[in-house]
């Protein structure tokens, strides 16, 4: 680890708090109907669309009715994904002739852009369109953040309205998030990556004349070496090189801020035309976090409890910091299998240089940037990566995983990490409660049985489908045929793919090849349970909140401000997530790191 | 719920042309107006001919050139078909390359010290970089195959070493396909003593 590193570590941290006030207000402002200065340009453009939509803004929903909305939106809008894709090849914008999507893939995906997840079963640059990335894929990287930021803000609103039996217009709610808050950044943003070079164009593909050709064994169908009739392989001159272009920027920009993480290449934001320069890695950090940072303030701001806001801030930054310390710890230690084997072949002591673990990762990043963006993406849903976790230490690639496994609550997704982390807030506030033996409270609001249940279920799901679709694909040939490493290596790339799709993340251990159609079929299902099992409890703790009466604050309430309670609200997330995922995590990367220690490969 | 199916139709269609048709198309016109070279891809021509984007790393084979690292897009650095090696850590297929890689720098530069990068494969495979100890590590091979002098070759070094953003952010590194392109140019120009 260098000073250096740590330094562009903190000061990222250090920028996302300072946008955590202004952003979180201005976001409290918006979803409260209040003026902003956006409002001259805005507010006609919101009127348009309502017009055009037939939503009526003044009629407010009761949770059942939130609910209903964002199914119905998701459903329908997770239909025109799937068609699209399969009508591809009869649409504009398709320079390279790319065919219709297959059916299982093509219904993976749709279910992996609707919930946030963006996993990609497929190699964006031979796969999907211009027209496809822009009008399908990305397009919901827009609505999938903007209803994720709807649903927070339905729950704070429960938290904060008495005897009320609605908490807000789920259309409104979708249409403001978007308008008000990811259109304008997303503008400023695209250009300032255009201008680092992030592409942005609609040109077929460019094919340039290399400096030096070079001779390579010519492949055939299957991808392996073809021989010719004297029995060695045929070779092939490499002259020219291909070069995948597209509208880049523009899914880049909402890729990162609404937390979705697909990339437009298939090597995601390793790409020098997603990520080119140290700059435009240090924006996508910062824009992946900023907002589900500031909704913090906006819980603050919107419950009236300011430094309950901070306080889980706390919690988040704190659990944010433990994580990137451990990652950067292992990856700047290095592989020693690999330090070892380019020892063994000189006679020279200390020949190779100690830079830490730069496998599958870019030398403009280095290990600091890789190991901290893969902090950041899987603390909250994101899921893009500026480096391979597949190539990553067993204790480096465990930290990406174990953020996952705590539900993406370390900043989370863009309202997502906020909801989720709430129902850790209420089971905190519950354990308080049963720890001085009264009627939990949270905000003045008496936490009863049916929420509790409600927490439970969202807690309980989320292993649940993980473990049993794990255990399911290591069982069977269908299952591990996808892992690309041997080991306990292999193991942790399935466990990696369901928390991955069940948390909505969308990062994977890229070796693993899940275009199959158990693979398609189960991770779309796992996408789907993440995302709708976890809102629909949710919806209707906030249904319950909302309708409950002001209890007065006495000296027997569990104060939710304070050092007190971000610690116990670590507490829980940490020990639920631990309980729930050790053995696993055991059977993975940590068996792999004891033998990777002993100097086992495989 | 008839009322919102509707909505949810019209919804879907209504911000599809908005979010998914012309905010792109907006993007797309004001970066080809505002910044026409990056936005397609800061493509780097010779003699009128493309040769390259200079954010795309190339493979070099022959010895005069400075080498890329390792790369697992396609064949190499095959940039419609971007992947990283995805090998993980205790995989012996990991393990062998290193070792291969390292047995060749080994004799090509016997007894210095050997960079990482130079034995691992970037996450995209088409790292157009290599850090600056990679690029002196093979200055000596340069020099000779190209008949220079160690300093000629290290001043253009020099000139395409990008030192970190700002003072801080990322790594010093060296773009390979610029480095490699001037090498060209000073080959071709007669000596100037």
């Amino acid at each position: 680890m260098t000073a250096n590193g740590w330094l562009q570590i903190l000061f990222l941290l250090l920028v996302v708090l300072l946008v955590t006030k202004p952003l979180g207000g201005f976001m409290a402002r918006v979803f409260g109907r209040e003026r902003t200065w956006l409002d001259p340009v805005m507010r006609p453009v919101e009127r348009i669309l309502y017009k055009l939509t037939g939503v009526d803004e003044s009629h407010e929903m009761e949770w059942k009715e939130y609910a209903l909305a964002l199914l119905l939106f998701s459903g329908v809008s997770m239909i025109l994904l799937y068609v699209l894709q399969r009508v591809q090849l009869w649409l504009p914008w398709n320079p390279q002739k790319l065919a219709g999507v297959a059916p299982a893939l093509a219904f993976n995906t749709a279910a992996s852009f609707t919930t946030n997840t963006n996993w990609q079963n497929y190699v964006p640059e031979t796969t999907m369109s211009y027209l496809t990335q822009m009008v399908a894929l990305a397009y919901h990287n827009w609505v999938s953040a903007a209803a994720g930021m709807a649903l927070a803000i339905a729950f704070i609103r429960g938290i904060a309205r008495r005897e009320q039996k609605t908490i807000g217009n789920f259309w409104v709610d979708l249409v403001r998030g978007t308008l008000w808050v990811l259109a304008p950044l997303c503008l400023i943003g695209a250009l300032v990556l255009v201008s680092q070079g992030v592409v942005q164009n609609l040109k077929p593909y460019d094919t340039v004349q290399v400096l030096d050709p070079y001779q390579t064994p010519q492949l055939g169908a299957d991808g392996k070496p073809v021989n010719g009739p004297d029995g060695k392989p045929l070779m092939q001159t490499v002259s020219q090189q291909v070069i995948a272009q597209g509208p880049t920027a523009s899914q880049e920009i909402i890729k990162e801020l609404g937390t979705n993480g697909g990339g437009f290449f298939n090597v995601n934001s390793a790409h020098p035309f997603e990520n080119p320069t140290p700059f435009t890695n240090f924006l996508e950090m910062f824009c992946i976090l900023a907002i589900p940072s500031a909704f913090t303030y906006t819980l603050g701001k919107m419950t009236g409890s300011p430094r309950h806001g901070w306080a889980v801030w706390a919690a988040m930054a704190l659990l944010f910091l433990a994580g990137v310390t451990t990652a950067y710890w292992a990856e700047a230690r290095g592989n020693p299998l690999v330090t070892a084997a380019a020892q063994h072949s000189t006679q020279h002591s200390a020949s190779v240089q100690a830079t830490g673990n730069l496998e599958g990762k870019e030398v403009r990043f280095g290990v600091a940037n890789s190991a901290l963006f893969a902090t950041v993406t899987t603390d909250t849903s994101c899921g893009a990566v500026n480096a391979m976790h597949d190539s990553f230490t067993p204790l480096g690639g465990m930290i990406p995983l174990i953020n996952l496994m705590l539900s993406e609550v370390i900043f989370g997704g863009v309202g997502a990490g906020m909801y989720g982390m709430l129902v850790f807030v209420i089971l905190s506030v519950f354990i308080a409660g049963l720890m001085v033996g009264r009627t939990p409270e949270y905000l003045g609001k008496k936490i009863e049985a049916y929420d509790v249940k409600m927490a439970m279920l969202v807690i309980l799901i989320f292993p649940l489908a993980i473990l049993v679709f794990t255990a399911i694909s290591v069982l069977y040939s269908f299952g591990t045929s996808a892992m690309s490493n041997a080991g306990p290596h292999g193991f942790s790339q399935v466990l990696y793919a369901f928390t991955s799709a069940v948390a909505n993340n969308g990062s994977a251990f890229g070796g693993f090849s899940g275009n199959t159609p158990w693979y398609n079929t189960s991770l779309g299902i796992a996408m789907l349970l993440g995302r709708f099992m976890m809102i629909l409890p949710m919806l209707a703790i906030a249904g319950s909140l909302a309708g409950k009466k002001q209890v007065p604050a006495t000296l027997g309430t569990f104060p939710v401000t304070g050092p007190l309670f971000t610690v116990l609200l670590i507490g829980v997330v940490v020990i639920v997530g631990a309980l729930t995922f050790f053995p696993a995590l055991s059977l993975g990367p940590i068996l792999e790191h004891l033998l990777m220690m002993a100097g086992k490969t495989f | 719920m008839k009322k919102n199916l509707i909505t949810a139709v019209l919804m879907t269609v209504v911000t599809t042309i908005f979010f998914g048709l012309l905010f792109p198309l907006l993007i797309t016109a004001l970066a080809q107006v505002l910044f026409p070279k990056q936005a397609n891809g800061e493509l780097l021509t010779r003699n009128g001919k493309v040769v390259g984007s200079r954010l795309i790393g190339q493979s070099f084979t022959s010895p005069g050139y400075f080498h890329s690292r390792p790369s697992s897009a396609g064949t190499g650095y095959d940039a419609a078909n971007s992947s990283g090696s995805n090998l993980g850590p205790t995989n012996q297929s990991l393990i062998a390359r290193v070792q291969g890689d390292a047995d060749r720098l080994q004799a090509e530069n016997p007894g210095a010290a050997i960079p990482m990068d130079l034995l691992t494969t970037s996450g995209s495979g088409l790292d157009p970089h290599i850090s600056p100890e990679a690029a002196e590590f093979q200055v000596p091979r340069i020099a000779k195959e190209r008949k220079l002098s160690d300093d000629v070759v290290r001043e253009a070094v020099r000139q395409h070493t990008e030192s970190r953003q700002f003072g801080f952010l990322g790594e010093p590194r060296v773009n390979v396909l610029e480095l490699n392109l001037t090498l060209d140019e000073i080959s071709a120009k007669p000596a100037a003593h």
